[in-house]
């Protein structure tokens, strides 16, 4: 049998999940649910407007202040109500996108989302984001890591094999 | 290769990409170390992605082809 690059030290690969439009939410879901599929340790730490991909589909207002309720307002949060950052139109778009996606079986971020976490894809919510958003552990969907900040998301990115922003 | 003894058989037919994979992925964890396990799928990227999938996990590819549309990949699980 050839050698494998199946290796004693498992990959690891890093995804900075920075924007939170639909077509960036599919490529960090396909390729987290991937590389956890692929045995890569891998680790996405949800920073910025990726963070409003991880609030709960059902939670329609995060925040606490107006202008944080304002926020959550105008770009309504969770994976399953992603915008298009091109043909948009409305919600057209993203409507064409998931009648497509049916069509030509293609999970939805959402079902890659919990096949992700199933292969063992660690999410870590960034601490700050959390707190300018006014956005709190229970907003979030189940199974994410403890929040952290920067310098551990660059700590991560130091020891990866393969490093993403998204 | 008519002789494998096939433990599991997965049915990834019509699913687009990575469902294959994660599928192959949820399937060999319900075999056990040195079984085998057959997908079918006919996503034509799967014959290379199964190929990187195999090389990267170690549950190795012993057997595959292909016939009208349909790719068939036989795995021993690691």
């Amino acid at each position: 049998m050839t050698a494998t690059a199946a290796a004693d030290k498992p990959k690891k690969l890093v995804i900075i999940c920075y924007s939170g439009e639909l077509e960036k939410t599919w490529a960090t879901m396909i390729l987290a649910s991937t590389a956890g599929a692929m045995d890569m340790e891998t680790t996405v730490f949800v920073t910025f407007w990726g963070l409003q991909i991880f609030v709960k589909d059902k939670k329609r207002i995060t925040g606490e202040n107006w202008m944080q309720k304002m926020m959550s307002f105008m770009q309504r949060p969770g994976a399953s109500h992603r915008k298009l950052s091109k043909m948009n139109f409305m919600g057209m778009g993203p409507w064409m996108m998931f009648k497509l996606a049916k069509k030509y079986n293609v999970a939805k971020p959402k079902e890659l989302l919990e096949m992700a976490q199933a292969v063992g894809v660690t999410f870590l919510p960034c601490q700050m984001t959390m707190d300018m958003f006014g956005i709190k552990r229970e907003d979030l969907v189940d199974g994410m890591g403890e929040p952290v900040g920067a310098a551990t998301a660059l700590q991560l990115m130091t020891e990866a094999d393969s490093t993403l922003f998204i | 290769m008519a002789n494998l003894d096939i433990k599991l058989k997965v049915d990834a037919s019509g699913l687009s990409c990575p469902l294959p994979i994660l599928k192959a992925t949820q399937g060999i964890k319900t075999i056990e170390s040195g079984q085998l396990m057959e997908i079918v799928a006919t996503d034509p990227g799967s014959v290379k992605d199964f190929d990187a999938w195999s090389k990267a996990t170690g549950n190795a590819l012993i057997e595959q082809d292909a016939a009208d549309g349909k790719f068939r990949f036989v795995l021993r699980r690691k």
